[in-house]
């Protein structure tokens, strides 16, 4: 199957500064993918990019095999809510319902009704006078009602609160579970995407630092703690991403397929946190490592 | 995408709707009444009752309005078309539809401005009918203060401003910003087209004539000494309602020169007299005028009205071609 995001040497420039810049990425469907990086690694210059309100500087990107927003056909397939989910302050839910409907040959009025009954939304009532949470849940309503093959949000809970950030995340996996669409979905904050994402990357100066699966990178990476020793004396197929040293002790992140025997090591499983946080701090210092991709 | 034109819209309609009527309403009431007049009256009492009081003010209003209609059409309907969606910020909603921004674009452009060339057109239209008396009686449409606001050639300037709004907004990406570099440029635009554009549009008549009693306008004598002074005048053409775009005063060798150096027949008070001009004849002085007749009128305003469309069509070519690289 072709991958719902492919990008080759892709990068991006906005006068002279790279907000993105040879990313090398291929997005397996069916997944939920979360795009985590801090605030301006480029994760929405990336984003922008896979749904066409960019044109690369650099390298290629397709998205379900063809160039973004090239065609009414390709936007069909492709749903957005933009960061902020902006939605027409002046147009009521129900002008934006009419509006997805008409621009929209797909569109699944079934679906759209019912959610916003669901939310207990007022058609009547204007999105401008909607809380951040509704109107995050309208532009959901929108993306989702075209009934694209692949969903992309840009940062689609940053400015909610924690329930709100729930009950968004919730409908967006059931629509998932529902409608066996492919998302990509970008946060700062990775608790998000702990919960609804198998499938993650992260980006960090403008490049990305880390691309898999996440089963595969939970497996794949440990953290070991014992006698002090340098990282340079491990054994060939443990790479360390990060390593930290007291008198006599040292803690590493490493990166093996194989077992780990020695006998000296505490080894403990890694959260999606500390996974994120360890390579986010890798990409921050070393800056331009080269990125990394999951073997398979 | 036509419908969401239309309820973007809607509300601007509706106040453009709102002052046509009004103004509809208010020469409907009084243009028969100026009609009656200008048929009964002897025409210098007709000028006179229409230079001054309610038909003066209204005649005033009707040229106001034809003339600012086009500015703001520029102002809120082009300026905010794209600049106020890159704000919010809807654009990426809008783009992420299954429209492409190109149809996206050309809906916007297609419907907003046939509807602003519309309101201008019909503007002009009832002021161009309801003034009819009054610019007969002046036998005057030429002249840079009605010219702009009567026939077609609003139709022209809406389309124009309505095409440079939207592209100051495309460029400048922000609202208030675009709005005034739109009033600005809209009405730079104006004054360089009627001040440099519009008397070469089609080559003026050209006249040489002597200086008579009969065709003089204006006789100005410079310092009045014993022998006189240099002497300047203008005077007028054998045409009704001409436009003059030029006049110059030409010695007895065939040069054009500045004022007429001081003529004893002229000096004191025998200037402006028959023998002062019997006298400037003699010594070879012609005034050769330049002057577009008033049957032109409907020609300039063709050809002005076809040059704003061109601007307009050029503006609104940048924007597709701008829309499809620069924007997010």
């Amino acid at each position: 199957m072709t991958a719902v995001l492919d990008a080759s040497g892709l990068g991006k420039r906005y006068r002279r500064r790279w907000a993105l810049s040879d990313c090398t990425l291929s997005i397996p469907p069916g997944r939920v993918a979360g795009l985590v990086g801090p605030n301006g690694a480029g994760k929405t210059t990336l984003l922008h990019l896979a749904v066409g309100l960019l044109t690369p500087t650099a390298g290629t990107i397709t998205v379900l095999g063809g160039r973004p927003a090239a065609s009414p056909q390709q936007l069909a397939r492709v749903g957005f809510v933009a960061q902020e989910t902006p939605t027409y302050a002046a147009l009521s839910v129900a002008d934006h319902l009419q509006l997805g409907a008409r621009l929209n040959p797909g569109w699944d009025s079934k679906l759209a009704d019912s959610r916003i009954e669901q939310l207990g939304l007022d058609p009547g009532q204007r999105a401008g006078k909607l809380s951040g949470g509704q109107r995050a849940q309208l532009a959901l309503t929108l993306a989702v009602a075209k009934r694209p093959e692949l969903l992309i949000l840009d940062e689609p809970v940053a400015s909610l609160d924690p329930l709100a950030r729930r009950e968004f995340l919730q409908s967006l996996m059931e629509f998932v579970a529902g409608h066996e669409a492919s998302v990509v979905l970008s946060s700062h904050l990775v608790a998000d995407l702990e919960r609804v994402c198998d499938y993650l990357i992260v980006l960090a100066a403008a490049r990305v630092q880390l691309a898999g699966e996440v089963d595969d990178l939970l497996a794949t990476h440990h953290r070991l703690t014992g006698p002090r020793r340098d990282p340079a004396t491990l054994p060939a197929g443990q790479q360390v991403i990060e390593a930290s040293h007291t008198d006599r002790q040292s803690t590493m992140i490493v990166r093996t397929s194989e077992p780990i025997h020695d006998p000296a090591w505490t080894v403990e499983q890694l959260s999606m946190e500390d996974l994120v946080l360890a390579y986010m701090a890798a990409g921050a210092t070393v800056g331009r490592r080269p990125a990394l991709e999951v073997q398979r | 995408m036509t419908w969401l034109t239309w309820r973007q819209f809607r509300a601007q309609a509706w106040v453009a709707m709102a002052a046509l009527a009004a103004l509809a309403v208010t020469l409907a009431v009084t243009g028969p009444h100026l009609a009656t007049l200008y048929r009964t009256t002897r025409r210098g009492d007709f000028l006179n009752l229409t230079q001054a009081g309610s038909y003066h003010v209204l005649s005033l209003i009707g040229a106001f309005v034809v003339l600012a209609v086009p500015g703001l059409i520029g102002l809120f309907w082009g300026a905010p078309l794209v600049s106020r969606e890159l704000e919010a910020g809807t654009l990426r909603l809008a783009w992420n539809q299954s429209i492409t921004r190109t149809r996206w674009l050309a809906i916007k452009l297609g419907i907003i401005g046939l509807a602003a060339m519309a309101a201008a057109g019909l503007f002009s239209l009832m002021v161009t009918w309801w003034s009819s008396p009054i610019d007969h009686a002046n036998e005057s449409l030429l002249g840079p203060a009605v010219f702009g606001e009567r026939g077609i050639v609003p139709i022209g300037y809406a389309a124009f401003a309505f095409a440079l709004g939207v592209t100051a907004g495309l460029l400048i990406r922000r609202t208030v910003p675009a709005m005034a570099t739109t009033v600005a440029a809209f009405v730079a635009a104006r004054v360089a087209v009627t001040l440099w554009v519009r008397p070469h549009l089609l080559a003026p008549v050209r006249v040489l004539s002597v200086i008579t009693q009969g065709n003089l306008n204006t006789y100005t004598q410079h310092a009045n000494g014993p022998l006189g002074g240099p002497i300047t005048v203008a005077v007028g053409v054998n045409s009704p309602g001409a436009w003059i775009v030029s006049e110059q005063t030409i010695n007895g060798g065939g040069h054009v020169v500045a004022s007429i150096p001081q003529v004893a027949a002229c000096a004191g008070n025998r200037g402006a007299t028959p023998p002062c001009f019997t006298r400037l004849a003699q010594l070879g002085y012609r005034q050769l005028v330049a002057y577009q007749p008033a049957s032109r009128f409907w020609a300039f305003q063709w050809d002005e009205t076809a040059i704003f469309l061109a601007l307009a069509l050029l503006l609104a070519g940048f924007c597709f071609w701008w829309i499809r690289r620069h924007v997010s």
